[in-house]
């Protein structure tokens, strides 16, 4: 016989029976049955945003940085569509989320009732998968497979909206174990035909290549450290998507760099010039594949990927191998060793010489200023004085995001917290918070644009009534500066709405939260100024007077392969043609 | 035909400007999706093709399993090979998918709809469409003094060439299910 309980009090026995510490949310009218749950225990903690887009990248900070899925409470209506940018955002970045709206009383939906709106609807292209309860005898299944779901196979962001009634009225509660999650099991094992032909290409490549992504990070630690393992004792150079930076460490001897639109030379020629390209956990993304008939044209290529419909949806592979990242290169490296761990070292070695002649370019070799802090600059140094700590760091969108990725060294997974594909401005601040919560002793820093960060601003009421001691270092260059940027290169420099007048005074904004506020305009301050960051015992907005007008480069432009790269200013003249432009 | 194989019909005459043989042409394919019968589950489907950019050309629902809550989706589309593998591989995306076969790569099937045909008309034409319907084995389910409403069940072509000879004889509506689809043979 199933306990019975209340649809509220199941909310918040499933949460716990799953192992749930903390929850993001904002109540409301719809939900109120559920906080008056919380409000009676003192095992969950739920931090109160300040909005509830902030909820959903503050969980999605969470799980990304602990692995373990982030849950949102948000009321119904006006709080479940704020939702849903950040629900989109984990979709596309496969980030396991739950979030729990509330919902109009069974009998009220589809009159147009106070806040109501069609969550399920709503929100079922920005999901993995969602449910509408309205039994409360299905309620803790229904919790129980959405954690089931946001966490198996390619993680992704669920939904289950709960009308008010339901939360009211008891029903019999079940465990997660008792619940019915049997259903949806998809496939961990790769084929192992398929690996075997990516070993035997493995023995003979000449030039090979891996090429990994966020996927790896997904899998878990054991899988960065399977890579790690097969990297070094295949000697193959490694290169990652944005996604994937930490996986293989960044101070580590076969890592190449960041690759796509703004990765490094050496990482993008080897793309294009191998052939056998081992893709781990990537999906092809464009910022990745640049023009796609002039991609990597001389290379067999592997597919390693959870997910059946990322395989030979962008470029046809010659190895698709569908399986968990972990399991595959479990096997893969079994295989490989059986065999006599055989690769062409004589060819490789070549590989490495030509790899070493491309590294000699130096692509992100930047003119350094005395009086103006340059944003590389700025990177270099925050990079120096923070890589002892346990450091996290989470960013907004644009191009202090690209020069965060070029310019910090990641040395492990789950340490690097940014919105990839959706790049969502205003993400990387409540995602600091996020972290935070998971991390309390960490330095949790987010490198944030102006622009960027004043969209979810108000979430400094948050960080500062949970004492989140989270940096906030702002690249102010007073533009939308990756806007302008493209602005100069594909639209004759007509700087079309892309810089902010009246920007607050961020030191005078962070004193009104109650919070530390550093300006900093001066190169020859910086690094005491970062200091005082970092000493400060409590969140800071840290204004870095940046260059205006600093392009980010490398740079692919739309419709370019990936060997015809912009290096700096004078490589731009003329660079992008028409064609190119309708892209983005 | 000749060594270079040029297509009869072909605008290029050229044997340097051959067609890229990797270049893919539209198929039509029957996809069959069996689903759990929950709420939205069909929202869910053609939501993926709309926001894919896929074609529907037909699609059919309905429960077939009572007791286990199942329910089969049969969707006629159109698409590239690369295309169709992709619908295939999405619906599999979809969490209460449980089923997709490709019917039309899977082997033989059969494919069926069910038409309804309003046609209104006396004297000559009235006798006709009567004689046409039986050549059709459609069979009369409705009749006024001025009308017929037959019924006819086959492929969508047979379907379509009933709808051609009707036209010129006073067909005033049609009522079409769709294509159902099994596989030929046992399995």
């Amino acid at each position: 016989m199933a306990r019975q309980m209340t649809g509220a009090k199941m909310v918040v026995q499933a949460l716990r029976d799953q192992g749930v510490d903390t929850v993001f949310g904002y109540p409301g009218g719809a939900v109120l049955p559920i906080y008056d749950e919380i409000f009676l225990q003192n095992d969950i903690r739920h931090i109160l945003v300040r909005h509830e887009q902030g909820a959903v990248h503050a969980a999605e900070g969470y799980a990304r940085s602990t692995g373990k899925p982030g849950v949102v409470l948000v009321t119904s209506g006006p709080g479940a569509t704020n939702a849903v940018t950040g629900l989109t955002d984990a979709l596309m970045d496969s980030i396991p989320i739950v979030v729990l709206t509330g919902q109009v009383p069974t009998f009220m939906i589809g009159t147009d009732g106070f806040q109501e709106a069609d969550t399920v609807g709503i929100t079922r292209p920005c999901t993995k998968h969602n449910w509408l309860v309205k039994d409360t005898d299905k309620l803790s299944d229904v919790l129980h497979q959405a954690f089931h779901v946001a966490t198996t196979g390619r993680p992704g962001p669920v939904l289950v909206d709960i009308p008010k009634d339901v939360q009211f009225a008891s029903g019999g509660y079940v465990t997660p174990k008792q619940a019915n999650t049997r259903h949806y099991a998809p496939q961990v094992k790769g084929d192992m035909e398929q690996i075997k032909a990516l070993v035997e290409a493995m023995e003979t490549a000449k030039r090979p290549v891996f090429y990994t992504g966020g996927g790896v990070i997904n899998s878990g630690p054991h899988a960065s450290q399977l890579l790690r393992e097969l990297v070094e004792a295949t000697n193959f150079p490694i290169t990652s998507t944005l996604m994937g930076l930490g996986a293989y460490p960044g101070t580590g001897e076969n890592w190449i760099g960041m690759l796509g639109m703004h990765g490094l030379y050496e990482a993008n020629m080897a793309m294009h010039d191998c052939d056998l390209m081992i893709n781990i956990g990537a999906r092809f993304d464009d910022r990745i594949t640049g023009l796609i008939s002039a991609f990597s044209p001389g290379s067999r290529k592997a597919h390693v990927d959870i997910d059946p419909s990322s395989i030979n949806k962008v470029i046809h592979v010659d190895f698709p191998i569908v399986g968990d990242v972990a399991h595959v290169l479990e096997d893969l490296l079994r295989i490989w060793k059986s065999r006599g761990r055989k690769t062409d070292r004589a060819s490789v070695k070549d590989w490495w010489a030509q790899i070493n002649e491309w590294r000699k370019k130096d692509c992100l070799s930047y003119k350094n200023a005395s009086g103006v802090i340059k944003p590389q600059h700025a990177l270099e140094r925050l990079e120096a004085l923070t890589r002892d700590h346990d450091r996290y760091i989470t960013t907004e969108v644009g191009q202090h995001q690209m020069w965060a990725a070029q310019y910090l060294t990641f040395n492990d997974p789950n340490r690097l917290m940014t919105s990839g594909g959706l790049g969502t401005m205003g993400y990387g601040f409540p995602a600091s918070i996020g972290v935070q919560m998971a991390h309390p002793e960490a330095l949790v820093i987010n490198v944030a644009g102006e622009a960027s960060w004043l969209m979810n601003m108000q979430e400094m009421g948050t960080a500062v009534q949970y004492r989140l001691p989270v940096k906030q270092f702002i690249l102010n260059n007073e533009r939308l500066g990756m806007v302008r940027q493209w602005q100069q290169l594909l639209h004759g420099e007509r700087y079309s709405q892309s810089w902010s007048e009246a920007l607050p005074d961020f030191v005078k904004l962070a004193e009104a939260f109650g919070a530390r506020g550093i300006l900093c305009t001066d190169p020859a301050d910086l690094d005491d100024a970062i200091l005082e960051m970092i000493n400060h015992d409590g969140p800071v907005i840290f204004d870095c007077l940046v260059e205006k007008h600093e392009n980010c480069f490398p740079m692919i432009p739309s419709g370019k392969p990936h060997n015809e790269m912009l290096l700096g200013e004078a490589s731009t003249e003329g660079a992008i043609e028409a064609g190119g432009a309708v892209l983005v | 035909m000749s060594a270079l194989k040029i297509k009869k019909g072909s605008t290029s005459h050229s044997a340097y400007q051959l067609r890229d043989p990797n270049a893919e042409l539209v198929e039509r394919h029957t996809l069959a999706v069996v689903v759990d019968n929950e709420a939205g589950v069909l929202a869910r489907v053609i939501g993926l093709f709309s926001g894919r950019g896929y074609n529907i050309e037909s699609l059919t629902v309905a429960e077939v399993d009572h007791t286990g809550h199942q329910s089969r989706i049969t969707i006629v589309t159109k698409g590239t090979p690369s295309v169709i593998d992709q619908i295939q591989a999405q619906l599999g995306r979809i969490v209460p998918v449980h089923e997709v076969h490709d019917l039309t790569d899977e082997g033989p099937s059969v494919e069926r709809e069910l038409a309804l045909f309003k046609v209104a008309g006396t004297g000559d034409k009235r006798v006709e469409a009567l004689r046409l319907a039986d050549i059709f084995r459609a069979n009369v389910v409705d009749s006024t003094l001025e009308s017929f409403t037959f019924e006819i069940t086959g492929t969508p072509e047979k379907v379509d060439a009933f709808a051609e000879l009707m036209r010129p004889l006073g067909l005033v509506e049609v009522a079409r299910t769709g294509v159902a689809a099994l596989s030929r043979g046992q399995d």
